[in-house]
């Protein structure tokens, strides 16, 4: 996976905004918006299967996701959102993945 | 609580029994009316919008009953006290929301100013026909409030108990005027507001999210709030839990129904009203409400001039039915006279209730008039014999 | 998922979240029905508005679309079948300092609440309406609706509409809207753009949604799933703001007009004029303080 480099007038105030998901898979019913309309390809539907069986999404691109929440506004479950999230705190989650 | 003085016209007035209906509504506190034109209802919705401008209330003419109807409940949840008035056809399009009203426990007044029916029937002459209607008309399991009045001063003050009624149960109310009494031109006397009675709608005192529109504390009546108080309720036609939110299985209809049906049956005789007359060694006891009880009184004195014991009793609240009140008058009477501008509808009811104790007498009239008053002397006479 | 990225998920409520009964959830809605994706852009609207919630009042009718209201953590109310209209109006003017949004779908708003609907247009009653077309009556298995465009089948016309239908902007427009636009599930920013702009209008505004019923509409005229449907929305959309919306029409598979078609300034709105006649009834000495 690509490392993320924070850029280089980084300090703790956060600058560059980068983005994160939160998905409730549980409430999910597969419909894939999510996944077709993300506009930067960070989301795919999972192998894997929730309670009612249904395949629900996962951030498969996490370098990827801009924290738009257009996810979020397609989801007709509320299973998923996006939001930007401090460049540091983004940087480092996806470094240590 | 008093009746506040805006709007109380104080006074003797000779006004017709729509008028002194509207007059009645005012000085309950009723502050939103939605109506559709239909005679011979007309006048009160007439007489509503011209004086609301002085009393603070709003007035709206609907595009049809249904509509009617179901406005007055929106401006009840936005903190009305609210009417509706009609006659059969339109109380036959507002029936879906007076279910409404039971199952969402919304206080409010629908005035039927019956006229002969079915259809369109006679729109200017009276009947009594719509009874069973006030009681049964919705679907589902319901108990109803209905009053009746005899005269134009009864129209103003029994609307008043009316909306007492409504807002004590947390109920819709029916108002079964008629024709007659709804054009009838009489001496009305307006009292000064402190003596007036009214109750006032009973808020939560609950904080938001603390507050539930469906839970009681004590008796069988939750509490009110209003759209915008802050509780973010949800209200639902559906079977519904305290919260309101909808459940979908027996035991929360159980649970629901049996409290809603509950909380009038279980206070009858908190609601029952009537006249009584000569009750105590009658032979005979005439059973009698709404226009038809003053025809019945020239009908009973006839016959007591002719020696039989004859009592009266004039049913005020005719919905829910004096059941057990009946039961033990029926054990103590040859029989049961029971005149009203229908074929036979409230004497099902106290057919019912004498359960064969003693013999119960139609005598019915298909609407469009009066009785003659000897037509209930013939019957009493008869049921004596 | 590291823990790190786990915590940065935490972190993250969805907007939506903020504005719905968690409580209920999950939601009756099926599997690619667009009626949440309206849910999230109104909440996101109702947040764009700033609108005081506790004085934010939503009302729906009867169908899939009606359970909105009871999802939604405002003062909510769930009516009869057509009859959301009639109820909002005694809301609104009994409670003038309450927005009131009603949510309903096609069946309930046009076909047994058309009366309804049209008056409230005339009367320029100062609500908003969102309308969520699916083009049939869901909730009670796909019959056809006044919106079902001609030819399209419906489980009670199997062999194909043979009535024209509705032309839900045009129908707003001629009876008096003054805030009109169409957009589709596809269009999450301008469906919630056009939100916000409904809701800050005084006066009848109307926004009508195109939704996938991919259980019933779509399944019945083989149209593919929910996302086959948002795919061909977004194909097939046209966006044209100002359209006359006497050409707005909706036939089967063809082009959706969609904008914002509407937009009145200066038309007294029912309590402007009221509240405007009661100032003069009180110069008079008619209307009470």
């Amino acid at each position: 996976m690509e490392k993320a480099t924070a850029p280089s007038n980084h300090n703790n105030k956060p600058k560059k905004p980068r983005g994160q998901v939160s998905i409730s898979s549980e409430r999910c019913k597969g419909c894939g918006f999510c996944v077709a309309f993300c506009p930067t390809g960070a989301l795919e539907m999972s192998e894997g299967y929730n309670a009612k069986g249904y395949h629900y999404p996962e951030l498969a691109n996490p370098e990827k996701c801009s924290g738009c929440d257009l996810c979020g506004m397609y989801c007709p479950d509320f299973a998923i959102c996006g939001a930007r999230v401090p460049w540091s705190e983004a940087a480092s989650a996806v470094t240590k993945e | 609580m008093s009746a506040e003085q805006k709007g109380v016209l104080t006074g003797a007035h000779y006004l017709d029994g729509d008028h002194a209906c509207s007059e009645g509504a005012i000085v309950a506190g009723c502050n939103f009316v939605a109506g559709y034109p239909i005679t011979p209802s007309t006048e009160i919705v007439e007489r509503i919008a011209w004086r609301f401008p002085a009393t603070g209330g709003t007035f709206i003419q609907m595009e049809d009953e249904i509509a009617s109807s179901i406005t007055i409940q929106g401006a009840v949840w936005g903190g009305a006290k609210a009417m509706t008035v009609s006659s059969g056809p339109g109380i036959s399009l507002m029936m879906e929301h007076i279910g409404f009203a039971a199952m969402t426990e919304t206080p409010c007044v629908f005035v039927n100013v019956q006229r002969g029916g079915p259809s369109t029937g006679l729109p200017t002459l009276p009947a009594q026909a719509d009874m069973m209607q006030a009681r049964w008309g919705s679907h589902g399991d319901y108990e109803i409030i209905a009053l009746s009045p005899n005269s134009p001063q009864e129209c103003f003050d029994l609307v008043i108990e009316a909306f007492n009624f409504s807002e004590k149960y947390r109920s819709p109310v029916m108002f079964m005027m008629d024709e007659s009494v709804g054009h009838m031109t009489e001496k009305v006397v307006i009292p000064t507001p402190d003596k007036i009675k009214t109750i006032p709608r009973k808020f939560t005192s609950k904080a938001p999210g603390d507050y539930k529109p469906y839970e009681v504390s004590s008796g069988l009546v939750p509490d009110m709030c209003k759209a915008g108080d802050g509780h973010r309720i949800h209200i639902t036609g559906l079977t519904h839990d305290e919260k309101g939110y909808p459940v979908m299985n027996a035991d929360c209809q159980e649970k629901l129904l049996t409290r809603i049906v509950g909380k009038i049956r279980d206070n009858v005789d908190d609601i029952a009203m009537y006249d009584e007359d000569e009750i105590e060694g009658a032979d005979v006891v005439v059973i009698s409400y709404g226009i038809t009880s003053r025809i019945s009184m020239k009908a009973i004195r006839a016959a007591r001039q002719q020696g039989v014991k004859v009592g009266h009793i004039r049913l005020i609240v005719v919905w829910p039915f004096i059941e057990n009140y009946v039961k033990k008058l029926a054990g103590k009477v040859k029989a049961l006279v029971v005149p009203e501008i229908n074929l036979g509808q409230v004497v099902l009811e106290v057919e019912r209730c004498a359960a064969g104790q003693c013999k119960v007498v139609s005598v019915p009239h298909a609407g469009g008039a009066v009785h003659e008053p000897e037509t209930i002397t013939k019957a009493i006479l008869e049921a004596v014999k | 998922m590291t823990q790190a990225t786990a915590d940065a998920c935490e972190q993250i409520t969805s907007k939506t979240e903020e504005f719905v009964r968690s409580d209920r959830m999950p939601h009756i809605w099926c599997p690619g029905c667009g009626i949440g994706t309206t849910v999230n852009c109104f909440t996101r609207a109702i947040e764009q508005c700033g609108v005081d919630l506790n004085k934010l009042a939503i009302v729906s009718g009867i169908g899939c679309t009606g359970r909105v209201a009871g999802y939604l953590n405002l003062d909510s109310f769930h009516t009869t079948h057509g009859r959301a209209i009639p109820f909002a109006t005694g809301l609104k003017l009994s409670n003038p300092d309450l927005k009131v949004v009603l949510y309903s779908g096609d069946g309930d708003l046009i076909a047994i609440g058309g009366n309804h609907f049209i008056h409230a247009a005339r009367r320029n009653l100062d609500i908003t309406v969102i309308c969520v077309n699916n083009f049939n009556y869901a909730m009670t298995g796909g019959q056809v609706a006044p919106t079902t465009p001609i030819d399209a089948i419906g489980t009670t016309a199997p062999y194909g509409v043979c009535e024209r239908s509705f032309n839900l902007p045009f129908l707003a427009d001629s009876c008096g809207a003054v805030y009109v636009a169409r957009w589709t599930a596809f269009h999450v920013r301008q469906l919630t753009k056009a939100m916000v702009e409904a809701v800050n209008k005084r006066g009848f505004s109307f926004v009508e949604v195109i939704t996938p019923c991919p259980t019933l509409y779509e399944r019945r005229n083989r149209l593919g799933d929910g996302l086959a449907r948002m795919e061909w929305y977004k194909e097939n959309s046209v966006i044209k703001h100002d359209a006359d919306t006497r050409e707005c029409d909706i036939d089967f598979q063809g082009k959706i007009v969609c904008g914002k078609f509407v937009d009145k300034e200066d038309v007294p709105s029912l309590l402007q004029k009221r509240n405007q006649k009661t100032e003069e009834l009180r110069v008079k000495g008619i209307a009470c303080d």
